[in-house]
């Protein structure tokens, strides 16, 4: 075969694979919808959304426990690792010398491969008890374990991409600000970590991305009770772990309501992927 | 004010170093915990024995691993030519109009959707409707739907950065445009596309939520494409919740954990080995 | 006698800007032909048009003939990528792909369809002999071409150009990566070169372009201002902007 014959079928081949993808991606979504619309016809997105009881049997199908569940779990990790991220990351780049850092960051990377189950599993034998012991109540799953096991989790991610950011900056930055008479310490907070906020917020966007997404560990931790959480001590259930314990006994608006929640999900992500280009195009200065 | 912006840096300071205590301490709590419980479960009985059932959890995880070949297996043989063909499309072949950014979009918005909704997306399509059942194929499918995105856009990054000087030098000496991509660009970007793909199967050896609600955690020795069955990870959480064999589950743990420790040694090291033939240098 | 390379009215846009105006000139064949001109004058432009090398850009379009041996290489039924084997290039920056030294060198031929093990063995050691290159990596020729330095690179550059054995052999300005001694290696190279081929030379060092070349055009935006033998146009240029450019008015 020429290479002529070959260069022309192999361009069609490739716009195959093209197609093929995009077909993909049209499926997936589409299918998701089609299944939720059932259920939004029969029980509409206000009550589903809004509504605060869940007992599939009696056709109550108000998920905004599961929502304020998920949000709740998600924004406490995030406080709790942020900080702590963005610590160890500025450690890394600016502070550890590079023995420690040789030592540290290879682990970490290690730590965003590991499995979610993992986590879970570790959070369920070692924290939930210990957090029983300090709040009382029967196994400890709670919002706090579910926090805590996802902040572990988030961690590394958010760690990895702000210190590659923050290293990633051109020396005159912080060259240029010592040599105006700053400290190490205003040079990191005032120069550097602000001209790396752009990497920092791709990390914790990512971060949170994980942390809404994250379905098994969560089923281990939280308690997976719809309720509203009523402190830190409370069991609660987040949007995906309600999917994954609800999936395999649900048939007809039952199901189709666990679409609308896999929508729900969904639509987080998009906005959550819209504010963070927002940032991208904000921070460009 | 010098004084107090010393004091403030040596606060700040202590603050770095604790966080990274912290972060550090954590880490190493976890892998730690797992491996010391996990570890002295671990013997060649573990190993090669079924698991048996029952609340105490008897046996061992001899088909959680044979299932979990399998998934890696079926998942990369479909997963690798759809997510590179799909890649040198993107980044060699598709014109710049808006259906292409669409394209993109999309991608790029599906690598973020948690993996739960794709198990959705499985149990709905390929559990149900194509009535391929709770199995192995199905599970695999599932991944390659979930992991498309990603490797798709990972390959293509890689292949993006081949720079332009080298795709022009191939054509100025007389190359077709496939013989350009396929013996300079794929080559050059060759790393970072091994890369990808290894990173894939870690994240297939890792994932749970959708192979928990598409492979139907069938607890028997897989025989074939539709069995069903269950991965290391759904192993691990299936002890978790239903018996109170924990130390198992943490042996599994620690076999998932071996597992990934391995996956990431060996990309370090062909992306290493790659660079130095390349490049002539590391 | 005919001209290698005969270029009439040539204008060439990229989208709505153009960048050449109504070029006409003549390369001669086993002379080395200069164009020299300020950043931006066309002069890339112009050299890129000769092996169609502009088309990888979008929506660029030329207007005008371009003949080589007094065929119009724009003409419908053209088969660029045999187009490109006659007419090779050389970039500025040197750019060896990936690979070992000698993957490098017989590239060319071997995507051209040869397999023959000891015809390449022998197109890989002609080329690097014509570049000069041999004699320093002949016994390392499964190195990676980026360990070499710069101005190794470049000729291991012009021994790949050289393996297809084209007829013209571009070249944009090679040297303006490149440290003194190497620019010099490869400007005694380019005189041995003429001999067996025809070379076009883009090059914003004006002495350069007196040391090295017979003919010489002098380009300012997008217009071929004077095209003359090199030792004429340097101290006799017939154009007021020519002398200006010369003698370091502007550019």
């Amino acid at each position: 075969m020429s290479r002529y014959t070959i260069d022309r079928l192999s361009s069609r081949i490739v716009f195959a694979f093209g197609v093929i993808s995009f077909v993909i991606l049209i499926l997936i979504a589409g299918f998701i919808f089609r299944e939720s619309l059932p259920a939004l016809r029969n029980v509409g997105l206000f009550n589903i959304l809004f509504g605060t009881e869940w007992y599939p049997r009696y056709d109550e199908y108000g998920i905004l426990t599961m929502v304020v569940g998920s949000v709740m779990v998600t924004a406490i990790s995030l406080a709790i690792a942020l900080p702590l991220s963005l610590g160890t990351a500025v450690l890394l780049a600016e502070v550890a010398s590079p023995r420690v850092r040789g030592c540290v960051r290879p682990a970490i990377e290690l730590l965003v491969g590991i499995p979610s189950v993992v986590f879970g599993l570790v959070g369920m034998v070692a924290l939930a008890p210990l957090i029983a012991e300090l709040g009382g109540s029967g196994s400890g799953s709670s919002v706090l374990a579910a926090s805590i096991v996802l902040a572990v989790m988030v961690l590394p991610t958010i760690t990895s991409i702000s210190e590659d950011s923050i290293r990633a900056l051109p020396r005159t930055y912080r060259e240029g600000a010592l040599a105006l008479g700053a400290t190490h310490w205003q040079t990191i907070w005032r120069v550097m970590v602000p001209a790396a906020r752009r990497g920092i917020t791709a990390g914790t966007i990512l971060g949170t991305g994980r942390a809404i997404g994250e379905t098994m560990a969560m089923v281990m931790v939280i308690g997976n009770a719809p309720i509203f959480p009523d402190g830190l001590l409370s069991p609660a259930r987040t949007l995906t772990g309600s999917i994954a314990v609800e999936i395999a006994a649900a048939s007809g608006t039952h199901q189709s309501v666990l679409f609308v929640t896999g929508l729900v999900l969904f639509v987080m992500v998009m906005i959550i992927n819209s504010a963070s280009l927002l940032a991208y195009k904000k921070g460009a200065h | 004010m010098r004084l107090s912006s010393r004091i403030t840096g040596r606060i700040a300071f202590g603050l770095i170093w604790a966080s990274g205590g912290v972060a550090v301490l954590a880490l190493l709590f976890i892998i730690g915990y797992v491996v010391v419980r996990g570890l002295p479960e671990i013997n060649l009985e573990f190993l090669f024995t079924l698991p048996r059932g029952g609340l105490g959890g008897e046996g061992g995880i001899s088909s959680c691993i044979v299932s979990t070949l399998w998934i890696i297996v079926v998942t990369m043989v479909l997963l690798t030519p759809l997510g590179l063909g799909a890649a040198v499309y993107l980044s060699e072949y598709a014109p710049d109009t808006r259906l292409v950014g669409f394209i993109r979009y999309g991608v790029e918005l599906l690598a973020g959707v948690p993996s739960i909704v794709f198990g959705l997306f499985g149990y709905a399509v390929f559990v149900t409707v194509l009535s391929f059942r709770f199995s192995i194929l199905s599970g695999a499918l599932t991944l390659v739907c979930l992991l498309m995105p990603y490797l798709t856009r990972t390959a293509e990054e890689a292949m993006r950065s081949v720079p332009r000087e080298q795709r022009e030098a191939a054509l100025a000496l007389g190359a077709t445009k496939w013989q350009m991509v396929a013996r300079v660009v794929i080559p050059a970007a060759m790393p970072g596309i091994l890369t990808g793909i290894i990173l894939c199967i870690g994240r297939t050896v890792s994932e749970s939520a959708p192979l928990f609600v598409t492979m139907g955690g069938s607890s028997q020795m897989p025989d074939g494409l539709m069995s069903s069955g269950r991965t290391l990870a759904v192993h691990v959480f299936y002890l978790a919740m239903e018996t109170n064999a924990l130390e198992k589950a943490l042996a599994t743990g620690t076999v998932l954990v071996v597992l990934i420790l391995l996956t990431n040694l060996f990309t370090n090291w062909i992306s290493e080995r790659l660079q130095v033939r390349m490049m002539g240098v590391s | 006698m005919d001209p290698k390379i005969r270029t009439t009215n040539v204008d060439f846009f990229y989208g709505s800007v153009q960048a050449l105006k109504q070029v006409t000139l003549d390369i001669r064949e086993h002379h080395i032909t200069a164009l020299i001109g300020p950043s931006g004058c066309g002069k890339s432009t112009y050299l890129r048009s000769l092996n169609r090398m502009n088309e990888t850009i979008a929506g660029t379009r030329l207007v005008g003939e371009v003949l080589l041996d007094g065929e119009d290489i724009y003409s419908d039924g053209v088969d660029v990528v045999e187009l490109r084997k006659r007419v090779g290039m050389v970039f500025q920056q040197p750019n060896p792909f990936p690979k070992t030294i000698y993957e490098n060198v017989i590239f060319g031929p071997r995507v051209l369809g040869e397999t023959n093990k000891e015809r390449l063995d022998y197109l890989a050691e002609r080329s690097l002999k014509a570049a000069g290159l041999w004699e320093e990596v002949k016994d390392q020729l499964s190195k990676s071409g980026l360990a070499l330095s710069g101005g190794q690179q470049q000729r291991l550059c012009i021994a790949r150009a050289l393996s297809v054995e084209p007829e013209v052999i571009l070249m944009d300005e090679p040297c303006s990566a490149l440290d003194p001694l190497s620019t010099l290696k490869i400007e005694e190279l380019m005189q041995e070169l003429k001999k067996e081929y025809t070379i076009v030379i883009v090059t914003h060092n004006m002495q350069q372009a007196a040391r090295a070349s017979e003919w010489t055009g002098f380009f300012l935006m997008g217009e071929l201002i004077e095209y003359g033998e090199t030792s004429e146009l340097f101290s006799r240029p017939q154009e007021k902007k020519t002398e200006d450019y010369i003698t370091g008015r502007f550019g």
